[in-house]
């Protein structure tokens, strides 16, 4: 059996103004992986999607979902997908409990199994007692939890979600990763882009980088992260420093009176670096890793391109 | 999809639809009403005796069917046009894109939905004309076949107007400039017996003349045109534009990028 839930081959998109979104796209996704396509705006990661989904029009290229070609049976590619788009696009003036009910509908769903799913994943989703409410009276957390509960009515094998917590305070992100960690577990695989680096990094097993139109990495998560040379750590110390420690081999600099950074590189030993601490007598009473550790390296795997299409253009 | 989840994928449409026009009643089926006895009273009361007898009839009976059939286009064509373009603006229709109905289906839905409220507001105005004068049914098949089919056609003319439309002054356009001109002049308030040979020769090519007749015939039984012809025109119309409509959709025209 194919283990694949996408498979993108040579993927071209040219809008009308000739603009070309996206030049020669390759993307394979397991089944139950949890897979992010990150890339700066503009990069082509929602006209993937729309193509996915069928909002888009592709140029050329090749897309199948657990084996249906989208070409051939777009009816049941539909079927095993859903979408979380990344505007808001549902009737302003329907209630929130028969937007999610009506997408069931638009599934094929009975009207009783529609209104059981819908409940559960109100219920699940936090929104249940918001049912009666109209889209216009949610806030924006609580309607991009809308927007995945009225994905997951039919309940999909392929989720899709384009941005799903932009915009949402850092306390309802996480409960949405609960959630998405959760259905993923539960066996539907999930492809996010996110402008949120941590979320992917934190959620995603594998990642695919685009710019310009083309992918530039796609590797595991893991993988990608080892790609890193060099990470800044914080420290915090017990007493108050005057200087900045004796650390052989390590740089850094002194951040203020109870602080002080470290560049470590890949190489090195963090031991190495603590005994050093410890018998010069410093204590450490906390320690954090200063950046995000993807978003310097999307920033490096990004700019060169940018800086080549600089050059071309200048 | 296999034909029972076309099925309540269609219902499901449906369902909106009417849930949609019958939620906002005081906007889509108050205001015909009273528009239609204004009518009523200015033809039936006030002008209509000064007028006289015509095509055999008093002038308030001579209008009551063409302005029933006025107000199931206007409705059945409005309803469509401002549902379909407010999914399209408010980007709602994309809950049914990346669904799996099909476009027939989809189509069908919308259409059967402009066919409810249009034949709504048709009852609703029948009932009114009652207080006016009395009504009789010359052919009751007749009747119900051309009005249904009338809003039919002005249901899928409506979803391609949206389907084209970019804002919303696109979509006032139609019935502003082609279609309240077409309907006026459709023989709603005269008889083409008025009108000097070449009026009445270019009233020919109005195809709201033959749908109003039609009707007029299975209410009263007179008509300006042959009741075969209109049938025969309204019905080929359905036919031509469900197929252009459902093209459209296919090729997801001004819906997909």
């Amino acid at each position: 059996m194919n283990k694949l839930a996408l498979c993108i081959t040579s993927l071209h998109k040219e809008y009308g103004n000739g603009f070309q979104a996206l030049r020669g796209v390759d993307i394979e996704v397991q089944r139950g992986d949890f897979f992010a396509l990150l890339g700066p705006n503009g990069a082509g990661k929602s006209t993937i999607l729309g193509i996915i989904c069928s909002l888009v029009k592709k140029t050329s290229g090749k897309i199948s979902v657990f084996e249906a070609d989208i070409d051939d049976d777009f009816s049941l590619v539909k079927k095993n997908i859903g979408v979380v788009p990344q505007e808001f696009n549902f009737n302003q003036f329907e209630k929130v409990f028969d937007i999610v009910k009506t997408q069931g509908g638009y599934f094929g769903l009975p009207r009783k199994l529609s209104e059981k799913r819908a409940e559960k994943y109100l219920k699940l989703l936090g929104l249940w007692d918001k049912r009666d409410q109209t889209p216009r009276m949610l806030s924006g957390g609580m309607k991009r939890r809308l927007m995945i509960a009225r994905a997951l009515i039919h309940e999909p094998k392929l989720l899709i979600l384009d941005e799903p917590t932009a915009g949402v305070d850092i306390e309802l992100r996480r409960s949405m990763w609960e959630f998405l960690r959760k259905i993923n577990e539960d066996g539907t695989t999930i492809i996010l882009t996110t402008h949120y680096l941590e979320e992917a990094e934190s959620l995603c097993r594998n990642v695919a980088i685009i710019d310009r139109g083309k992918i530039i990495q796609n590797t595991s998560m893991r993988e990608l992260l080892r790609q890193l040379n060099t990470e800044f750590f914080v420290f915090d110390t017990h007493k108050k420093l005057i200087k900045l420690p004796r650390m052989d081999g390590y740089k850094g600099h002194l951040v203020n009176s109870s602080s002080f950074e470290v560049e470590v590189e890949r190489h090195q030993s963090l031991n190495a670096l603590f005994a050093n601490l410890t018998a010069q007598d410093i204590q450490i009473l906390s320690m954090k890793n200063k950046t995000n550790r993807l978003e310097e390296l999307f920033i490096s795997l990004v700019q060169p391109h940018e800086e080549k299409a600089e050059e071309v253009s200048g | 999809m296999n034909v029972r989840e076309q099925w309540i994928a269609f219902v499901t449409i449906l369902v909106k639809e009417i849930r949609r026009f019958t939620r906002i009643w005081p906007q889509t089926l108050l205001p015909p009403a009273i528009t239609i006895a204004l009518y009523f009273v200015i033809f039936g009361t006030l002008i209509g005796p000064r007028i006289g007898r015509m095509a055999g009839f008093s002038y308030i009976e001579f209008v009551v069917p063409g302005l029933i059939m006025m107000s199931v286009i206007t409705n059945s064509y409005g309803n469509v046009v401002s549902s379909f373009f407010g999914a399209k603006f408010q980007k709602s229709i994309e809950e049914v894109l990346v669904s799996p109905v099909p476009s027939y289906v989809l189509l069908s839905g919308y259409v059967i939905g402009g066919v409810i409220r249009g034949l709504a507001v048709g009852s609703i105005v029948t009932c009114l004309s009652l207080f006016f004068t009395d009504l009789q049914v010359h052919n009751i098949t007749i009747t119900v076949t051309i009005v249904f089919l009338t809003s039919v056609l002005f249901s899928l003319t409506g979803f391609i107007n949206a389907i084209y439309a970019n804002s919303f002054d696109d979509i006032s356009i139609i019935p502003v400039f082609i279609l309240t001109p077409l309907t006026y002049l459709g023989g709603v308030f005269y008889s083409m017996e008025m009108l000097p040979k070449f009026w009445q020769d270019i009233s020919m090519i109005n195809p709201i003349l033959y749908m109003v007749n039609a009707f007029r015939y299975g209410l009263l039984g007179v008509s300006d045109i042959s009741v075969g012809w209109a049938f025969f025109m309204v019905a080929a119309l359905c036919i031509v534009l469900f197929c252009y409509a459902s093209y459209l959709l296919n090729q997801g025209k001004r819906l997909r990028t």
